[in-house]
């Protein structure tokens, strides 16, 4: 009887697997193919000369890759650099309206973003800060402080706090308490949030496209422009790269995301 | 809160009086202090601009006070403005009904194995870009696609009848296939944490397995299946490279109709209009949730 309901249970769970992951296996093929047209169901021939053009030293991908690694590099130091100290305050201080404040960090992704960007461009236009990376690293920044704000801001609370008096207690300022108590108990929660922020940034799309043209071209924005160019190999091969640390780091973050701080997550 | 804070006052070994309330005051002055840089940012590049577009809506490129922009809005893209509208909707419904089926799998579902490998199955397009999303079903949904390709292969269709999915169709397979691991999400863990107490109590009176989603289950976690959904609709207005990529021609969402207005014609005063309509259409989906939808003091 119990060996019987395993075949709709194996129909089912395989027309999930199939809508999950054909669309992706359809990526793959696209990567590795060298010539592919109608009406064939496969690629006529596979190859990995398309992968040399988008490897090769000096190519455009591997420029605009270097482009998003640093412009997330930098969004993360900016997101930690006002993170850190809110997260603490907003955890441990006496804040009047805390809620709101802590509210205020989702607005971002709580409205439709296309006009905001459209109209940041225009003021950075203004400012001179249209097609540079400082533009874009502020863009993306204000984008990540949910995840930077609210996840610190865990982590602290997350921290005993006892710890922390019994080192102000032998002596210690509040700052060097913070420093050698404090922070490196909570550093787990601080780079799980890190990691965040540098994810976002790595695969944001409509915030570059507004305010980093034309002189930034993050990796998203080249694959956009290799696939509105008809070019599906390059299109999908860098496709390929933007989802291997997506998919790496998500595999990993349980390990730097603890139970104790992902319940405080927002409160 | 307040009481670890009087505690810790305590522990100082203070004498309260004067003192005591100086140190609550300084404590207030850094706290704000600490808060304010990232408060700045969100004012800076988010607040302002914000502010900007509501306000450029209703000018003129002179900036004269007019309702021009909405008229022509209206009269350029008010049928885009409906299929918008309407490819959010759509797409939050088939989310809301996959994640529930997902979610009530793995809370009610009786076999081990069955629920392991849907937990690890269903994940996987939450870690993936839009942008690299779009790109996948643009191929995937071609008229000489993998899908057609595939059901072709398999005799479910006959060649003549492969159609391209690219139009409306695709956007919404794209939204849902990549939103509804992200609402799952939220509901399972929600589902998780009930009380099984009123599922067994369900179970022991004879109700089937869907009569206990439907009638005990799901009424529960309807707070969070709600702000899942909210979420995903917002975004589904936000996210420009889907429907770019998928479906550029008209008709359209209005988020490629605003790149438009700015690409080709500079028109900030349409694109604008265009924006505050995406905002109005995002705020009556929140007024709705919270006219109906919230009981005060219960957090999601």
């Amino acid at each position: 009887m119990s060996a019987l309901l395993w075949i709709p249970r194996g129909a089912v769970l395989g027309l999930a697997a199939f809508a999950v992951f054909s669309p992706l296996a359809n990526l793959v093929l696209w990567a590795v193919a060298e010539k592919w047209y109608f009406p064939h169901t496969l690629p006529l021939e596979y190859g990995f000369a398309f992968w040399e053009r988008v490897f090769a030293p000096r190519s455009n991908a591997m420029a605009s890759l270097g482009t998003s690694v640093t412009i997330a590099l930098f969004t993360v130091l900016a997101c930690l650099a006002v993170s850190v100290p809110a997260g603490y305050a907003l955890a441990r201080l006496r804040l009047p309206w805390r809620g709101l404040i802590l509210l205020a960090f989702l607005l971002p992704q709580a409205f439709p973003s296309v006009p905001v960007y459209i109209n940041v461009a225009r003021i950075f236009y203004a400012a001179g800060l249209n097609g540079t990376i400082a533009g874009v690293v502020l863009v993306h920044a204000v984008h990540g402080l949910v995840f930077s704000v609210w996840i610190t801001t865990a982590a602290f609370a997350a921290v005993d706090r006892s710890l922390e008096e019994a080192a102000r207690n032998i002596g210690a300022g509040p700052l060097r308490a913070f420093l050698t108590v404090t922070l490196p108990l909570a550093a787990p929660g601080v780079l799980a949030s890190a990691i965040f922020v540098f994810l976002e940034s790595l695969d944001e799309f409509t915030g570059t496209y507004f305010v980093g043209v034309p002189d930034v071209t993050t990796l998203p924005l080249l694959m956009f422009n290799a696939a509105m160019g008809g070019n599906y190999q390059i299109a999908s091969i860098t496709a390929l790269i933007l989802l291997v640390p997506s998919v790496g780091f998500m595999l990993v973050i349980e390990r730097f995301l603890k139970a104790d701080v992902l319940a405080k997550v927002g409160h | 809160m307040d009481v670890s804070g009087d505690l810790r006052d305590a522990a100082r070994d203070r004498p309260a009086g004067l003192h005591g309330l100086a140190d609550r005051i300084e404590e207030r002055v850094w706290a704000a202090l600490l808060v304010l840089p990232a408060l700045a940012m969100v004012a800076l590049f988010f607040l302002y601009p914000l502010g900007f577009s509501l306000v450029s809506a209703f000018q003129d490129r002179a900036g004269a006070w007019t309702l021009d922009n909405f008229r022509k809005s209206f009269e350029l893209y008010g049928g885009d403005m409906a299929f918008t509208l309407m490819i959010a909707c759509l797409s939050s419904l088939l989310v809301a009904v996959l994640s529930i089926a997902i979610g009530g799998y793995l809370t009610l579902g009786e076999n081990a194995r069955a629920v392991a490998l849907l937990r690890w199955l269903y994940r996987w397009p939450l870690f993936i870009p839009f942008v690299v999303a779009a790109q996948m079903m643009r191929g995937y949904l071609a008229k000489n696609g993998l899908l057609n390709n595939g059901l072709v292969g398999l005799g479910v269709i006959e060649p003549l009848q492969a159609a391209s999915l690219l139009d409306w169709r695709g956007i919404v397979v794209t939204f849902v296939w990549k939103q509804t691991p992200f609402v799952a999400l939220m509901v399972a863990g929600a589902m998780a944490s009930l009380d099984r107490s009123t599922i067994e109590a369900g179970r022991n009176l004879g109700a089937g397995r869907l009569r206990i989603l439907v009638e005990i289950v799901v009424p529960q976690v309807r707070q969070t299946l709600t702000v899942g959904l909210i979420l995903s609709f917002v975004t589904m207005l936000s996210v420009l490279s889907v429907p770019m990529m998928i479906n550029p021609n008209a008709p359209t969402m209005i988020t490629v109709d605003m790149a438009y207005r700015i690409n080709a014609h500079g028109d900030y005063g349409v694109a604008n209009a265009l924006g505050f309509v995406s905002y109005l259409m995002a705020g009556t989906v929140a007024w709705i949730y919270l006219r109906h939808g919230v009981r005060r003091g219960a957090g999601p």
